[in-house]
């Protein structure tokens, strides 16, 4: 059944193959790192293995924004806040995995809080030496924040810019927050220093391997709910809410609990991100929290080309890789590059990389279409018209034209 | 109850203001059940504000509002007011763009409004037969699979008419809906309207004499939010008030 529904439409079978390459990607990479010999050209360094499993991770942040900003028309300026909780869940279970190897050798306590002269663990780090309640925090803080956020932000209806400034204002509360050091969660310097993750060295190829399949099946996996989501009757109602609210509303829906499910969903993903991405790091700090993080993934959003599936993970890596030259060749140009690429998408190609090479493959098409059909007359005006030809890649629920969040 | 039994909209002494503007001032209409109303009036009397009031858009500061009888309007908000069977097209057309002419109408067909409903809804049998039919009666049938966005002004008035009738409520609420339409297109919405009525409840807002006229129905004459006149369209624009109003004093 599924693979009838792909072969369905154009949009249908780009998610496929991005399904299809990530679960191969999952597979060959750490065979390519683990079992080719290092002097082999199709040997993959493991440096490379963590950058491009950030890289993944990165893409998961990205479409989880797609979801909310792309079919929703909700602009998160804070989606970095849901990554960075998912984030702390996982770095708070490392930490208590260290035990005794810290540099204090306290079984109990992380080393900052023997530094801090703290004599007990605070509550909230209890349950956190489980890896199954840190799993379930990965996706529960995140959630319920987002539950919370959405539904007193969505119910009393504050949309468009209002609602960015808010979810802006939300990644630099918890900014602020994380950084001071009672606050139990290693302040300036966050949690760092992971040894193990269940049992495994965390610096062991092996592990690394393990984390970026991951990471890729993580990715694989949401771009497979993303797309249930969006091709359901719901995902119709998301592309309607962002479209016409108030039609929508008038025809007995309600746009905030259409909004809120979505947000949460999506601050769900951001999480399970954020957990992915700190054991291949090594580090989870309060700048995960900074506002300009949260916009970083609006352009990777916006340059891979919103209200598709697959155009904001294309953004994410592109920009990532992008990052990764710059900051190594031109450090200083970095931020002028980013800038100057946002201003560009958003002139040139609002729909970003994605419709910038389906506007080329139509033109194609209406070129050979053109040489063996007449140019059209005037349509009728009346409702009895000629059917025109459907739309070509209807991707699925896109608009023919993204709209602006507000 | 007593007078607002049989009635499917009973408005009285509803009031409202925006900052110190009284859109409505003091309006009191009773529409019958299976009633169709033409309400007129120049820009600013009020028609729209009715029409969100109506719909729960806009509480008004004092007055009544009932709806079937006995449900008090003004105690429910958009979507409920929606599922309880109040339709409104807007005065500009506003359909689902990004959809397809058959989704605008799965998504406006009667139905559970919650999220997992839409989530795991599939359709049946019984919703495309009720599609077939609203395409058939709006003549869209050959624009089913197209983007809605591609359609022409008439045609989403139409489709917007259509998404009402998808959602089977008992009073629909029709705000210009001729507007930019040709003479042709005029001719065929007062056709679709008065068949819709036959079975439906039904306030028409328009500007359009020759198509109230071509209604055929009782109508209101609005101005500065309370009724100036109210009969057959004859009676109406003979009444020296409302030809006053009309052509300026």
């Amino acid at each position: 059944m599924i693979t009838g529904r792909f072969f369905a439409s154009g949009a249908d079978r780009r998610v496929l193959f991005t399904i299809l390459v990530l679960l191969v990607v999952a597979v060959l990479v750490p065979v390519l790192n683990l079992a080719v010999p290092p002097d082999s050209m199709f040997h993959v360094p493991t440096f490379m293995v963590a950058l491009v499993g950030k890289y993944l991770c990165y893409a998961l942040l990205a479409l989880a924004l797609d979801l909310v900003w792309g079919y929703c028309g909700i602009l998160s300026l804070g989606h970095g806040a849901f990554f960075a909780l998912g984030g702390y869940a996982m770095g708070m279970y490392l930490m208590r995995q260290i035990g005794d190897r810290g540099v204090y050798g306290n079984p109990l306590l992380p080393d900052f809080m023997v530094f801090l002269n703290w004599k007990e663990l605070p509550w909230f780090w209890y349950g956190f030496d489980q890896f199954w309640f840190a799993a379930l925090m990965v996706v529960l803080v995140p959630g319920a924040l987002a539950f919370a956020f959405g539904w007193f932000a969505f119910r009393s209806r504050v949309t468009g810019v209002y609602l960015s400034i808010i979810t802006q204002a939300l990644t630099y509360a918890l900014l602020l927050a994380f950084f001071r050091n009672d606050m139990g969660f290693g302040g300036n310097n966050g949690l760092t220093d992971f040894k193990d993750i269940l049992g495994f060295n965390i610096q062991a190829s092996t592990t690394r391997s393990a984390l970026f399949a991951a990471s890729a099946l993580a990715l694989a996996l949401a771009v497979y709910i993303t797309w249930r989501i969006v091709g359901s009757k719901f995902g119709k109602l998301m592309i309607s809410v962002r479209d016409a609210e108030s039609r929508t509303r008038f025809l007995g829906w309600r746009p905030e609990n259409i909004k809120l499910f979505a947000f949460t969903v999506s601050a769900v993903m951001a999480g399970i991100a954020g957990a992915l991405y700190v054991p291949q790091v090594g580090i989870i700090n309060p700048g995960e929290f900074d506002p300009s993080n949260s916009i970083e993934v609006v352009v990777w959003t916006a340059v891979g080309g919103r209200g598709t599936i697959m155009g904001p993970i294309i953004g994410a890596l592109l920009v990532n890789t992008g990052k990764s030259y710059f900051t190594g060749a031109l450090p200083e140009l970095w931020l002028f590059a980013l800038g100057g690429l946002f201003v560009c998408v958003t002139l040139f190609l609002p729909k970003g990389v994605l419709g910038l090479w389906d506007q080329w493959r139509d033109r194609g098409a209406r070129r050979r279409a053109e040489a063996d059909t007449p140019p059209p007359g005037d349509a009728p005006a009346i409702v009895r018209a000629t059917p025109a030809a459907p739309a070509e890649h209807r991707a699925l629920g896109a608009a023919p034209e993204p709209q602006p969040a507000e | 109850m007593g007078r607002k039994s049989g009635t499917i909209l009973y408005l009285d002494g509803v009031s409202v203001s925006f900052d110190g503007f009284r859109a409505i001032n003091n309006l009191s209409l009773v529409l019958d059940r299976g009633e169709m109303r033409a309400i007129i009036g120049p820009n600013g009397a009020g028609k729209t504000t009715m029409m969100d009031i109506v719909t729960g858009k806009t509480r008004p500061d004092e007055g009544e509002v009932f709806f079937d009888g006995e449900i008090d309007l003004t105690r429910h908000d958009e979507a409920d007011i929606a599922t309880m069977g109040i339709g409104r097209k807007f005065q500009k057309p506003t359909v689902f763009e990004g959809h397809t002419v058959e989704d605008n109408l799965v998504l406006s067909l009667k139905g559970p409004r919650s999220i997992f409903p839409a989530l795991f809804h599939r359709r049946a049998v019984e919703e495309d037969r009720r599609i077939d039919e609203i395409l058939a009666v709006t003549r869209l049938e050959a624009k089913r699979g197209d983007m809605a966005a591609s359609l022409s002004h008439g045609q989403k008035q139409w489709l917007e008419i259509g998404m009402l009738l998808a959602q089977d409520p008992k009073l629909l609420l029709v705000d210009e809906p001729v507007a930019g339409m040709t003479d042709a297109e005029t001719v065929e919405t007062a056709r679709l309207l008065k068949d819709i009525a036959r079975t439906h409840s039904v306030i028409v807002v328009e500007h359009d004499m020759h198509f109230v006229r071509e209604l055929g129905v009782k109508v209101t004459c609005l101005h500065e939010g309370s009724v100036l006149s109210e009969g057959s369209l004859d009676h109406v624009s003979s009444d020296p008030r409302v030809v006053e109003v009309y052509l300026g004093r």
